[in-house]
């Protein structure tokens, strides 16, 4: 059967079991678009391709599958920069499809050129040029499994417009993705093995760091079996959160900058830690130099070039998280660490008064306040989507996250904007579940253009904007450590509930504490998307918090007393 | 100095990759060679690099996790014979010229061609060896040199070579679909 390039590209996506495809159409990649409506796909069309790509990563951040994100060639291709990179520091499993001008045009720095490959090469797992029809079905499909195997990244494949154009037979059984011939590794080695196990099993103050590797690996049940077995506790990284009940009592919380107290002195003082499906971070670790010294430490890690690269450890296992943990069940004993768990008991001392939550209601609106909120209504069960900043921090903290990806937030690169386009992949994803947005005034403002597909869609996603008027955090490091000289952070914002009116759709102001869980209630229960502007108190900290470069241990600690200023009127 | 062989693909691009991976690492590169192997879809790179022992065991795992790059081993503390070859143009005119050939041959190379007012002088060996024959060279005046870098292999048994066919490691299957 005679198919063009962009045909084949469509019937290879259909047959990977790709449904939706994010992008924005043009000249060069007009093929595949026409294509398209003759295919049984579903293209959201982004309003910008920045948006699609972040929706393509929360698509594979809520499934574990891979996302399709589609643009032309040029400024289509380079407005995906951003979201690529994200996708990366993230390890998420994105496929980006663009279009490029015809072969005979390469280099000529023809209209809407640009070498996409070359801008992208040191932010993608891999990418390719593909300037002949034959190629576009093996290079796709080598494109999934690059993308979705080992630690997984994005991948860009960038199609001539010849190469849609042209064309081929297509076979499917013919077009056989052929990756090049790796070496194996035997990444299995038997001292570290045996000496992972020895720590483990005369350990007294041992601490289990748990990341996304253990999503990614979809290890979660061989992990809590690895938590009740070894009687250990876990401390989360930010991405890590829902690979273990949040709820649990061996759950310690979230490590690093804005960590509990009680998580990050228990991590200083541990006598050993293992590292599961994390790669040390310098937002989990504080100063390198200073970084949990008392401890032995092992490493449990499917990428390689991660074992001994900010930490050094002590044992190293390369290997799937899931895999490594079930080989070591077996030969972990169990261990009372009665005395252990008592002193981290009393490590959380008084923070439980310190936290806002227990303080009476002072007429103030507080962002963790919101947060612990929603979490109440929505019973931890709602997908929550976030941006970058505070109110990040403060979901973190204030909504406890039982399941995995449940919450879809830009950990690495930490990119705003990114919550509103990776909220609608996440909704397209998994449709049946309740989504909300939880994003700041300032990256709200980067992407709100979404609101657009949100609504041509027909999505019903809730946003929660946690609106302070400030660039939050920014503000807050300003606050500390320049003197509170607010440079460039103090934001003015539209009226957002009546920029959702604008859109079609109902958005509303909340700016006391009694409306927040009618406003929540109410959000639910309409089937239509829902605006939420949450006006909280301006300069509003998120606590506690190491410094930049400090040891974990030295923590600005929560204040004693809440906050005085009061939400101000715009 | 650490050396890595490594095993690429034999498609434009891969030098690429390579040199932005050391870029992004913050490695320099002394010396990167490439050339062909028997198999004509492989080529293979001896990269030198101005860094630590962990600075190149986490070059040569990030050189591995390129797609296109099928083998790379740090072969530093190995058993091995390493080679630079240079082609160098010293002052020489009928008075002098003897006594430059003489200290040529001892450090056995060769003169490859010979001009009025100068000489080109061949000399392959380790980086040590033609650092040597330069020195004594550059009293006499050295107009222009070429050098192409060190090459380099592991001694006897230990063999290092690219893998032949698709291994079960590649997992040449597609993944499962979204579920959703």
């Amino acid at each position: 059967m005679k198919l063009t390039g962009a045909q084949i590209l469509c019937e290879t996506l259909e047959r990977l079991g790709v449904r939706h495809v994010f992008g924005y159409p043009g000249g060069a990649i007009l093929p595949v678009y026409d294509a398209i409506g003759k295919s049984k796909l579903h293209h959201i069309l982004v309003r910008h391709e920045q948006g699609a790509t972040h929706m393509a990563d929360g698509y594979a951040r809520a499934t574990g599958g891979v996302g399709v994100a589609m643009a032309t060639s040029g400024p289509g291709a380079t407005n995906m920069v951003t979201g690529i990179a994200t996708a990366m520091l993230d390890s998420s499993p994105v496929v980006c499809i663009t279009g490029q001008v015809s072969s005979k045009l390469l280099g000529s720095d023809a209209f809407q050129e640009v070498d996409i490959t070359g801008i992208t090469m040191p932010i993608t797992k891999h990418n390719v040029v593909v300037s002949k029809v034959e190629d576009v079905a093996h290079t796709v499909r080598e494109a999934f499994i690059i993308a979705n195997s080992g630690r997984p990244g994005p991948v860009l494949v960038d199609i001539t417009k010849d190469a849609q154009q042209a064309t081929a037979d297509f076979d499917w059984e013919a077009t056989v993705p052929k990756l090049p011939p790796k070496r194996i590794r035997n990444n299995h080695d038997q001292k570290e093995f045996d000496r992972a196990v020895e720590l483990l099993n005369s350990a007294k103050r041992p601490v289990i760091l748990a990341g996304r590797g253990i999503i990614l690996s979809g290890a979660m049940r061989i992990f809590e079996q690895f938590v009740r077995t070894s009687n250990i506790p876990v401390a989360m990284t930010l991405l890590g959160i829902g690979c273990f009940p949040a709820t649990d009592p061996m759950n310690l919380g979230m490590m690093g900058m804005h960590g509990e107290a009680w998580v990050n002195t228990a991590i200083q003082e541990a006598d050993l830690l293992i590292a599961v499906g994390m790669r040390f971070d310098d937002r989990v670790t504080g100063s390198l130099r200073t970084y949990a010294r008392n401890a032995r430490k092992i490493h449990i890690e499917v990428d390689r070039a991660e074992i001994n690269k900010n930490v050094k450890v002590d044992a190293a296992i390369v290997g799937d998280a899931g895999e490594t943990l079930a080989n070591l069940l077996p030969h972990v004993h169990e261990r009372d660490h009665a005395a252990w768990f008592a002193h981290i008991k009393e490590l959380k001392g008084d923070s439980a008064v310190r936290d806002i939550q227990s303080l009476p209601d002072s007429g103030h609106l507080f962002a963790a306040h919101v947060i612990n909120d929603l979490w109440k209504v929505t019973k931890g069960g709602a997908i929550v989507v976030t941006d970058v900043g505070q109110h990040q921090m403060w979901e973190a903290q204030y909504y406890h996250h039982d399941q995995p990806r449940t919450l879809i937030t830009s950990g690495g690169l930490g990119t705003m904007g990114f919550a509103l386009p990776a909220a609608v992949g996440a909704k397209f994803a998994r449709p049946d579940s309740e989504v909300w947005v939880v994003v700041g005034d300032g990256g709200f403002q980067m992407t709100m253009c979404e609101l657009a597909t949100i609504v041509q869609e027909k999505l019903k996603i809730n946003i929660a904007i946690i609106n302070n008027g400030y660039l939050g955090m920014v503000r807050q490091w300003q606050e500390f450590f320049y003197d509170k000289r607010y440079i460039a952070t103090p934001l003015v914002a539209p009226d957002f509930a009546a920029l959702a009116n604008a859109f079609g759709i109902r958005g509303e102001r909340v700016t006391t504490r009694k409306e927040v869980v009618p406003m929540i209630e109410s959000a639910r229960s309409s089937d239509q998307a829902v605006l939420l502007d949450f006006r909280v108190e301006q300069e509003d900290s998120v606590y506690p918090m190491v410094p930049a470069g400090a040891a974990l241990h030295e923590m600005i600690r929560r204040p004693n007393n809440p906050l005085v200023e009061t939400a101000s009127e715009p | 100095m650490q050396t890595i062989v490594a095993y690429v693909e034999n498609k434009p691009g891969v030098l690429n990759r390579v040199a932005s991976l050391t870029r992004r690492l913050a490695i320099n590169i002394d010396s990167l060679t490439v050339g062909p192997t028997e198999n004509e879809e492989i080529a293979r790179m001896t990269i030198c690099a101005h860094t630590d022992e962990n600075g190149a065991r986490r070059l040569e795992a990030s050189l591995e996790k390129l797609v296109d790059v099928l083998v790379a081993e740090n072969i530093s503390d190995r058993s091995m014979l390493e080679r630079d070859l240079a082609l160098i143009k010293v002052a020489a005119d009928q008075q002098n010229r003897p006594h430059l050939m003489e200290l040529i041959k001892v450090f056995r190379g060769r003169v490859v061609d010979v001009a009025p007012e100068s000489l080109i002088v061949e000399v392959s060996g380790t980086v040590d060896k033609i650092d040597g024959l330069l020195e004594v060279l550059r009293p006499f005046g050295v107009l222009e040199m070429a050098r192409t870098g060190r090459i380099a292999m592991t001694r006897g048994s230990d063999l290092l070579r690219p893998p032949t066919a698709a291994t079960p490691d590649s997992k040449d299957k597609d993944p499962a679909p979204a579920s959703s």
